[in-house]
């Protein structure tokens, strides 16, 4: 196992707090801040007890640094963020970003956050990294210097290489289907389980009605009113339980929601495989074309219709000394080209290859997290129709004694 | 023999004398015992044309309703009749649909073993339909005003909304018509009634039925309540407690009804959203490679799940939601009887006013006062005792059925855990 940050440092977002203040364009905000603690782990085997450092950070400085990371890994599959904003919500759930549900639930996806990063073998040597969870002032003006928006390949460029490239590298372009696939997939799960929940949220708590009318009803009666009436409590124990029942379950639809992000991640390394070997097609195109016109100026022939070639043919043929001319610049750009294709070529394939790395890294740790959340899942599942069988086998019982 | 009756607070054969005149006191409290006639109208106990019934057994002719009280006064104390004590057996199976030119109908199969005197053969099958029943019902109600008659499932079905000839249906109302004729059996009054014993054993009940109309109705039926617009004095205490209570009693029936139409209705809904949430993880799999078995696992699982929740939807709709109702209306059919008895009552006080304001000195009391003051009694006694065991089997009955409805939840959840 690489030595990572992970093994070092202890790593925990323990804290949210609410405040408020200016932002960028000077208005007045609220917003959640939440603090990092970090403790170094080696000196504890001594048994001394490290001192606990700490720094408070938003999520728009988690933000920027994970665009700083994807940036300047674009091999890597980044860890995402938890969301932003509340999603997949069912009629309990709150969609408000204030919401203290939400915002315990923020918390505990953003330590998860700091704690992927850190045990990436590469992800946790980046001294930007390391600044965010050691030092609170002047880390967005460090950021900012290392200049990493200007490498951030547009928009734009990279949707166009996408429609355009003719022949990246199949493996790609088979993850890139498949993470579009999962998140399909995992998006109408989430929205399915979101109602699944308010259903039986739903039939429990009718139950609840039951609690009440059975002590009304065993007011009035003489030998069934002791039974009634216990048998009302249990039911009311029924409907109050789904709610932690529910709670619980909101942890999984978490670990779900995770690598619904994390094929966005894929999906960008699959972006800049294309983007890069665009790129390199572009650059082959483009030396191909200029080695064509050298050729033609050589021998004079013309293969293809070019407007230069008929605007000379109009308005009479070039000198032999300005053909000379052209063609030396053509032969020295042609070089130029071929060195450049060279090298991108060879970063091409290191990218694939580093690339390939990190994503065979990543698809393991995906099918040991999602094996380990189905499992915690079906526990759960377990567990709430134990209570079940609990409640029911009780209330069954003061049936039993009316 | 009973040494001494359960004291019933209406008339036993004994306590007539105790009793206070009801207008020598203020009309205002009464207590347990129901209005009984002064020691001067207070004859020993001849009334129209039948003899008594002494408390030591001697046999009676059950339909008159004075000796109705005197016979539950023998058998209050064999409160639970064994098994073998019983010489009446009655089953409804066997439901067949017959097609007529002019209508389609059910019929189901009446089986009756006996070893009682009153039937000429041990053991009689039959068919009978709704009708027949409902016919039953209504002569019970008249030859036995003083009892509580069981009710019948509902007569009309929406058509549209419920299939009549659906086997849900048919089952459900089977089911109750078994019930409605068991409740009859073990009743020690109704059981011996002629009109019963007919219905269970009558090849062709058709011409009986139109016999009946024609015939000069027999003692019991005569005994016809004339809804004179009497107003009553004063409710004696325990029932109006009984009203009180039944009125109450349907209310929190209702509610819970509603509260497991609710209930099936949200599983229901939920039970929709499951299906569609398995198939998902399924469609997953088939993505996957490592996890495909895990969710392939899941999806399965959540499949069981659903076909679990809908038997549980389905025994509830069948077993819970019918008793519950059944309840409501024997609930509304005794109120009906109560308010029978408040008539009673009332024509009985002011027929006694009548007498009182004459002030004659005729030695014999007009023979429809003491008939009303003898019906008073028997409505009184048969009611009370009635209650009683009406709660008893009532309790019997729900404690079977909340504790099936408790089995069937357990069950689902085991079955989801085995999954």
């Amino acid at each position: 196992m690489e030595d990572c940050l992970a093994k070092k440092l202890e790593i925990t977002v323990s804290e949210a707090e609410k405040r408020t203040g200016r932002n960028a364009v000077n208005i007045q905000e609220t917003y959640t801040a939440y603090l990092i603690e970090t403790r170094a782990v080696e000196s504890q085997s001594e048994g001394q007890c490290a001192p606990v450092e700490s720094l408070w950070r938003r999520y728009s400085e988690f933000e920027l640094l994970r665009n700083y990371l994807s940036v300047t890994y674009p091999h890597i599959v980044v860890p995402p963020l938890p969301e932003k904003r509340a999603d997949f919500v069912w009629h309990k759930l709150s969609a408000d970003n204030m919401d203290p549900d939400f915002v315990e639930r923020r918390r505990i996806g953003l330590e998860n956050f700091l704690l992927r990063v850190a045990s990436h073998p590469v992800l946790c040597q980046d001294k930007i990294f390391y600044a965010f969870l050691m030092q609170e002032g002047g880390w967005k003006e460090m950021v900012n210097e290392t200049g990493f928006q200007l490498k951030a390949d547009s928009r734009l460029k990279a949707l166009n290489a996408t429609f355009r490239v003719k022949n990246p590298d199949k493996r790609f372009t088979e993850l890139k289907h498949y993470s579009d696939e999962l998140q399909s997939v995992i998006s109408h799960l989430l929205r399915v389980r979101a109602r699944v929940a308010d259903r039986l949220y739903g039939v429990y708590k009718v139950h609840g009605n039951y609690g009440r009318v059975f002590s009304e009803w065993s007011a009035i009666e003489k030998e069934m009113g002791d039974g009634l009436q216990s048998a009302g409590h249990h039911m009311d124990v029924y409907a109050a339980s789904i709610d932690d029942i529910l709670e619980e379950e909101e942890h999984y639809a978490d670990q779900l929601k995770e690598y619904l992000f994390y094929a966005e991640a894929l999906r960008a390394v699959c972006r800049k495989h294309e983007l890069m070997q665009y790129d390199l097609e572009m650059a082959a195109q483009d030396l191909t074309s200029k080695k064509q016109q050298c050729e033609e100026l050589a021998t004079g022939t013309v293969r293809t219709f070019s407007l230069k070639g008929m605007t000379s043919k109009l308005f009479g043929q070039e000198t032999p000394e300005q053909r000379e001319a052209k063609i030396k610049v053509l032969e020295e750009q042609i070089q130029e080209g071929e060195e450049q294709l060279k090298s991108k070529n060879l970063e091409g394939r290191d990218f694939v290859k580093s690339a390939w790395a990190d994503i065979e890294r990543f698809k393991e740790q995906k099918n040991h997290d999602l094996k380990e959340a189905l499992i915690s899942y079906a526990v759960m599942q377990i567990s709430m129709c134990k209570k079940g069988i609990q409640v029911w086998t009780n209330a069954k019982e003061c049936f039993s004694k009316m | 023999a009973a040494s001494a009756p359960k004291p019933l607070p209406s008339s036993g054969p004994k306590s007539l004398r105790e009793m206070p005149h009801p207008l020598a006191t203020s009309s205002s409290e009464e207590m347990g015992p129901a209005l009984t006639p002064s020691p001067d109208l207070l004859l020993p106990r001849s009334i129209a044309d039948k003899d008594l019934s002494l408390p030591n057994g001697t046999p009676v002719d059950t339909s008159s309703p004075a000796s109705s009280s005197s016979l539950l006064n023998r058998l209050q104390l064999d409160d639970d009749l064994d098994v073998e004590a019983r010489d009446l057996f009655v089953t409804v199976d066997d439901p067949k649909k017959h097609v007529c030119t002019m209508e389609t109908y059910i019929t189901y199969r009446v089986t009756t073993k006996t070893t009682r005197a009153e039937f000429d053969l041990p053991e009689y099958s039959v068919r009978r339909r709704y009708q027949d029943f409902d016919w039953l019902r209504n002569k019970l109600e008249e030859s036995q005003p003083t009892h509580l008659i069981p009710p019948l499932p509902e007569k009309f079905v929406v058509k549209g909304v419920v299939d009549r000839f659906s086997e849900e249906f048919v089952e459900t109302r089977r089911k109750a018509l078994d019930k409605f004729l068991k409740r009859i059996t073990d009743h020690p009054v109704l059981s011996f009634n002629e009109h019963f014993n007919v219905f269970l054993t009558a090849k062709d009940l058709n011409a009986y039925k139109k016999q009946g109309m024609a015939l000069l109705s027999k003692m019991g039926e005569s005994v016809k309540y004339v809804t004179g617009g009497y107003k009553l004095r004063s409710r004696p205490l325990e029932f109006a407690a009984i009203g009180d209570y039944l009125d109450t009693f349907s209310l929190k029936l209702g509610t819970i009804d509603r509260i497991a139409q609710r209930i099936i209705k949200e599983q229901l809904e939920y039970l929709v959203e499951l299906r569609e949430y398995g198939p998902v993880y399924s469609t997953w799999g088939g993505l996957e490679v490592e996890l495909s078995e895990p969710l392939e696992g899941v999806s399965a699982c959540i499949g069981n799940c659903c076909t679990a929740l809908e038997e549980l939807s389905e025994d509830m709709t069948e077993d819970f939601l019918p008793v519950l109702r059944e309840y409501i209306l024997y609930a509304e059919s005794m109120k009906n009887v109560l308010k029978k008895r408040d008539q009673v009552q009332a024509e009985y006080e002011a027929k006694l006013e009548a007498v009182a304001l004459k002030r004659e000195d005729r030695p014999k009391v007009p023979t429809d006062v003491e008939k009303c003051q003898d019906r008073v009694e028997c409505f009184n006694a048969d009611l009370k005792a009635d209650m009683e065991r009406w709660q008893n089997n009532k309790r019997q009955d729900f404690r079977q059925l909340l504790m099936g409805m408790a089995d069937k939840n357990i069950q689902y959840y085991e079955k989801v855990c085995v999954t």
